[in-house]
């Protein structure tokens, strides 16, 4: 990778890191603590499940809200705010710019999520008083949720390549809640016909496929994953992520910077 | 060796959401600026001289034309190691000291860490921040922030720097400082291309200077040839208190501040004049051709063609 991705991608952390981006980790703090005490207190034999199931839902969450909302701002805040024309008119090429903001902000969501990840595993141990070696698991959940940062990190920069921030949000979001029904949406284009079935299909498969990622329920529930799966996911995440990147390239390559 | 030739660059974009329209920001513009030279771009606002200077940094891309810089094509990445740029009105990332701004660009540029380090040290004492270098910048002022921007500009001892109206909204003392930041790229051998409409700054600074217009370069020069051309006037200045009768008719037109009368006459009445104040027994201080100033060729090249070729004719 060239030296100028990884300065560009260090700056990006420094500027989520000194915008306060990371005090999420303080509410998301206050939740955990506030739900390992009250299931604690509610629930019988079920303390583990619905632990790992809020943690885990809320480590998405969080980390969703940050990868959109600060994504969709990663290149039209650079070009209203006229700080790309200082870093490219240097020797920096377009693509390691947008590569570079989206290792960046790709780093912050996984520090973001490694804190938190301390915070589901320490309110696991204050409900259930050990761990097993199902909780293992749950780091695989963990690993999923980040393969989701990256696919909706990398089409945040997407659309912020070529429209405002609130479209890019919009078509983020809209992909977000969209991708979570992926899913749902191939089985409804398997069940119709003709020119509606082609659309379904091609849509189904054009959306990110965020079901296939979310393994929070089953690991909730002590379930194994397989490593066909864990292999499956890396790979669909990675082919998806760089086609989202290679996406915004080209689109920003060219680009006019009026 | 030219150190910037730009080979009709020219620029049109499309405008409007539904039914665009090309809209030409630049015509075909040719110039060549030679090596060390200060130049000028001058140009009321919207003129075209920041979409000359994005055309160059490759911010935005030409309809038509190239240009080369110091020898290659603009859009080889080899030019950039070698120029500095300040965009108009520049912001930077705020939440950044004056330090880490200037090492944040240096590792963009490829300056080397131990060079990068004393780059920036010597960067910030000759801007004059040396004090606020750990301050964050969403602190500074605007003329701080342009002082930074100067200073991000030649960080990487670039041969030619382009600045976009580096004097743009400052006070009178940013502007005296930036202007002397300028005069020293001049004395280091920088090949500096700004643009302004302050006129006065380009006469003090430039050694020529090119005039646009609605996206047409309207003329090129040297600023000692364009201000060297006399009017065919004379300026006479005496100490008097009233303006002898015979002056006026002489065409002279007058002014008097205290005891200092200045008028304005035809060169071929210079003589009549001076022996009409000889005979009042008035004490004259100066008698200088009138000039053509800066502004009156930059106003010149201003006004439509049609009405340049009748004043002319």
């Amino acid at each position: 990778m060239s030296a100028r991705v990884v300065h560009i991608a260090s700056n990006t952390f420094r500027e989520a890191v000194r915008d306060r981006v990371l005090y999420n980790l303080i509410a998301f703090a206050l939740l955990m603590s506030g739900a390992a005490i009250l299931v604690g207190q509610i629930s019988i034999d079920i303390e583990r499940l619905v632990v790992i199931n809020l943690g885990l839902t809320a480590v998405s969450l969080f980390g969703m809200v940050i990868a959109i909302f600060i994504g969709i701002g990663l290149v039209s805040k650079e070009i209203d705010r006229r700080t790309l024309y200082t870093v490219l008119s240097r020797p920096v090429r377009r693509w390691e710019f947008i590569v570079g903001k989206f290792f960046g902000l790709a780093g912050t969501l996984v520090v973001n999520t490694f804190f938190m990840a301390i915070g589901v595993f320490a309110a696991l141990l204050y409900v259930s008083r050990h761990f097993q070696s199902s909780d293992g698991w749950v780091l695989v959940a963990l690993y999923f949720i980040i393969l989701q940062f990256l696919i909706i990190t990398s089409l945040a920069l997407l659309f912020s390549s070529f429209s405002s921030p609130l479209m890019a949000a919009v078509f983020a979001f809209s992909l977000f809640i969209i991708g979570t029904f992926a899913e749902d949406l191939r089985g409804f284009a398997g069940m119709t016909q003709g020119v509606t079935r082609w659309l379904a299909t091609g849509a189904a498969y054009l959306v990110p496929n965020f079901s296939a990622l979310n393994v929070i329920s089953s690991v909730a529930h002590e379930q194994a994953v397989s490593g066909q799966l864990i292999l499956y996911n890396t790979a669909y995440a990675l082919v998806y992520t760089t086609m989202a990147l290679c996406g915004a390239v080209l689109i920003f390559e060219r680009r006019n910077l009026k | 060796m030219a150190a910037i030739e730009i080979l009709g660059l020219e620029k049109t974009y499309a405008v409007g959401f539904w039914r665009k329209k090309p809209k030409r920001a630049l015509k075909p513009l040719h110039l060549r600026v030679e090596d060390g030279e200060v130049f000028g771009f001058l140009g009321p606002n919207g003129a075209g001289k920041t979409t000359t200077l994005k055309l160059l940094m490759g911010l935005v891309f030409p309809s038509a034309g190239s240009a080369r810089i110091l020898g290659m094509d603009f859009a080889d990445p080899r030019v950039k190691a070698q120029i500095g740029f300040l965009p108009e009105q520049p912001y930077f990332y705020d939440y950044l000291t004056a330090r880490e701004l200037l090492e944040y660009y240096g590792e963009l540029s490829g300056v080397a860490g131990k060079d990068r380090s004393r780059r920036v040290a010597e960067m910030l004492d000759r801007v004059g921040l040396r004090d606020a270098a750990g301050v964050q910048l969403r602190k500074f002022s605007k003329g701080m922030l342009q002082r930074v921007g100067i200073a991000q500009a030649i960080l990487h001892d670039p041969k030619v720097v382009f600045l976009d109206e580096p004097m743009s909204g400052l006070d009178p003392m940013g502007r005296r400082e930036v202007r002397d930041l300028m005069e020293q790229l001049k004395k280091d051998g920088k090949t500096v291309f700004f643009s302004t409409h302050i006129l006065s700054d380009a006469e003090a600074l430039c050694d020529r200077v090119g005039v646009i217009h609605q996206g047409e370069l309207r003329g090129v020069g040297a600023v000692a040839d364009l201000t060297a051309s006399v009017q065919g006037k004379m300026e006479l200045v005496w100490h008097g208190s009233a303006v002898p009768a015979s002056l006026k008719s002489l065409g002279a037109d007058c002014h008097i501040t205290g005891n200092v009368i200045r008028a304005i006459l035809p060169e071929d009445n210079q003589e009549a004049a001076l022996e009409a104040l000889r005979r009042e027994r008035l004490r004259i201080v100066s008698l200088t051709p009138v000039r053509t100033s800066l502004e009156d060729y930059f106003v010149a090249q201003l006004k439509p063609e049609k009405e340049t070729a009748g004043a002319t004719a």
